[in-house]
């Protein structure tokens, strides 16, 4: 009862704090300096016609390798704790049939599904979207695959080869930065091209691609392992 | 129109949050946070935020889905 009490209390303490806050919340009719920059010069000085592109890849690109960062550490974490001890590849898994309508559908929606990932992470300069949502794409792709066909086993070499060559590309392109261009991962590494095609927006592009190859491969080595590792105990 | 679908998506998303965390048969509960991400997706969408929409409907509905169906399988059988 005075448990209860005292969270009612700490409760009611909140409110008061916070509604002091709501009552005075009026919002801002303009955008503040930094956004007002990013607004109104971000498509002349980075040349993306998605903005949140080009805060994200070019004003903002070192927190999004601190992104990469953290997801290769998960990446890496959960690949340790499941290591795979008795890779058995010959004995199949005893499992329940797989539904017909499943199996055929996936035979049409994994190629279509890993094919929007790519245009999603192609195109990030242009469209919504980006590396991360592109390369979760393709692993709800592969999550597809796996539901379909339980046995599909994956190359782990290839995705580990794949995923490193992504990051360290993304490092080298930042490092060309600070020593051609004005710093680091900065843009204008290659010409800045027509506003609005595809090859355009200096080295965005490319940024975008290594980030969506190493996010897909990520998600997709984590797939494999958990899968991989279902029947031991 | 719109306003309307998001008050219902709200609602319903509510609703399953609740499901989920109460409910005791743990696979109606994975699947109801499935929901939430998929449903929530489409209000970040209605909210003209198609890149958070994009992360949403991927990850929250389709891999943490399978992961925690993974773990939940894992889990069983660990403990006999």
């Amino acid at each position: 009862m005075v448990k209860k009490g005292l969270i009612l209390l700490i409760l009611v303490g909140f409110v008061a704090i916070i509604s002091n806050l709501l009552i005075n919340f009026t919002g801002s009719e303009e955008l503040n300096p930094l956004a007002k920059h990013y607004a109104e010069k971000g498509a002349t000085e980075v040349g993306a016609a998605n903005l949140v592109t080009a805060v994200v890849v070019t004003y903002r690109g070192f927190d999004t390798l601190g992104e990469v960062t953290i997801l290769f550490l998960t990446a890496a974490i959960v690949g340790f704790f499941l290591k795979v001890y008795h890779r058995d590849n010959q004995r199949e898994e005893k499992l329940r049939k797989t539904s017909e309508i499943l199996v055929t559908a996936s035979t049409l929606l994994v190629p279509t599904i890993f094919m929007l990932g790519v245009y999603i992470f192609i195109n990030g300069h242009l469209t919504p979207g980006g590396g991360f949502q592109g390369g979760a794409v393709i692993a709800t792709g592969v999550v597809m695959m796996i539901m379909a066909k339980p046995n599909v086993t994956f190359n782990h070499k290839l995705l580990a080869l794949l995923e490193s060559i992504s990051g360290v590309g993304f490092v080298a392109i930042g490092v060309l930065g600070v020593l051609l261009a004005a710093g680091f991962l900065d843009s204008t590494l290659l010409p800045m091209g027509k506003f609005g095609t595809l090859l355009s927006a200096g080295v965005i592009p490319i940024i975008y691609i290594l980030i969506g190859l190493k996010v897909g491969s990520e998600l997709t080595n984590i797939l494999g392992s958990l899968k991989e590792t279902q029947n031991e105990i | 129109m719109s306003i309307l679908l998001a008050v219902f998506l709200g609602v319903v998303v509510i609703i399953l949050a609740i499901l989920a965390i109460y409910h005791s048969n743990l696979k109606i509960a994975i699947i109801a946070t499935g929901v939430v991400g998929l449903f929530s997706s489409i209000i970040y969408l209605l909210l003209a935020a198609p890149d958070v929409a994009m992360t949403e409907a991927s990850i929250g509905s389709g891999l943490t889905t399978i992961i925690f169906f993974y773990v939940l399988n894992k889990i069983r059988k660990s403990n006999g």
